[in-house]
């Protein structure tokens, strides 16, 4: 058995503002002039260290938690979880 | 005498003013409930507290929504019990499923405590029984995530015909969608606000300008008991 690092990555869906990314854009980044910035989204982000025979063990594995376990509301979030490299 | 149940979480905080309401002021019996001790058979009614459960982490409410306790809640639809969150409670309830949408950081970004108003809609079910429609009832907010969120489809088809709590127009602080501060099931059985009505019970809670309304959802709690709804 092996440990694997597998990331959750929890974002607004695009239909639900984030006033936090919208402030940082409009007045941290475009106000110091760098308009190719077009948007920011802020999240929430969690590292699984799971221990499993392979990484798409690990990665099903973090998967089920996060939609069984509720660790993103499916109502308001994206969710993108990956191996960490 | 009929009992409710206030169910406690770890960081739950509003319990003891709760149990005084629904004890000394509407006059029915209750009893603080840890979670782990908690089973739905022996309640003719539950209120979900406000406060902090599991300190917040993860979002409002999540963790407790995955407890046995709150699991076992959804049961109460079949059973007719009525169920009440208020704040944290109602947080936990639209993460548990119970009630659509959900409830994300204030617009600000920061905690809010003051007091609003709110305009009840279709009131119907065990909580709202002597309320009238359109009736506008005074309450305090304090919370950090009860900007209440809910797609149009969601909205259209299901909030705007079932019971609910919408903020006066100048009182949406949190920045709420369709300004909706508490929203309930189709019967109104069970029912989830932002706004505390347990501190707004006594007179003597209301500042200048206010009204301490929120005693009519425990005295429709003790009246439905009574007579049904």
């Amino acid at each position: 058995m092996l440990i694997f690092m597998v990331e959750a990555i929890i974002t607004n869906k695009r239909s639900v503002r984030d006033p936090e990314g919208e402030t940082i854009h409009k007045f941290l980044v475009l106000r110091r002039g760098y308009n190719s910035v077009k948007g920011i989204r802020t999240g929430k982000y969690l590292l699984f260290n799971v221990e499993a025979s392979n990484p798409d063990d690990a990665l099903s594995k973090v998967k089920e938690i996060c939609e069984k376990l509720r660790i993103y509301n499916p109502v308001v979030h994206d969710i993108e979880v990956r191996l960490r490299a | 005498m009929h009992k409710v149940a206030i169910i406690k979480f770890p960081g739950t905080n509003c319990d003891e003013d709760v149990l005084w309401v629904t004890k000394y002021v509407v006059g029915l019996d209750a009893n603080i409930v840890w979670y782990k001790d908690f089973s739905l058979n022996t309640w003719d009614a539950i209120i979900i507290p406000g406060g902090f459960s599991f300190g917040d982490w993860l979002r409002a409410g999540a963790i407790a929504a995955r407890t046995r306790a709150i699991e076992e809640l959804s049961k109460v639809l079949d059973y007719g019990i009525p169920v009440l969150g208020i704040c944290n409670g109602f947080q936990v309830l639209v993460e548990a499923g119970l009630l659509p949408g959900a409830l994300l950081p204030n617009e600000s970004g920061k905690f809010i405590c003051r007091w609003v108003r709110v305009k009840v809609e279709r009131p119907r079910g065990p909580w709202l029984r002597l309320v009238n429609d359109g009736d506008v009832l005074d309450m305090p907010i304090a919370h950090a995530e009860g900007r209440y969120y809910v797609d149009e489809d969601t909205y259209n088809s299901l909030v705007v015909k079932s019971p609910l709590l919408r903020y006066v127009n100048g009182y949406n602080f949190n920045g709420s969608s369709y300004d909706i501060a508490g929203v309930a099931t189709l019967d109104g059985l069970v029912l989830g606000l932002m706004p505390h009505p347990e501190r707004a019970s006594e007179d003597v809670m209301a500042p200048k300008g206010f009204k301490a309304n929120g005693k009519v959802i425990f005295e429709s709690l003790a009246r439905s008991l009574k007579e049904g709804w």
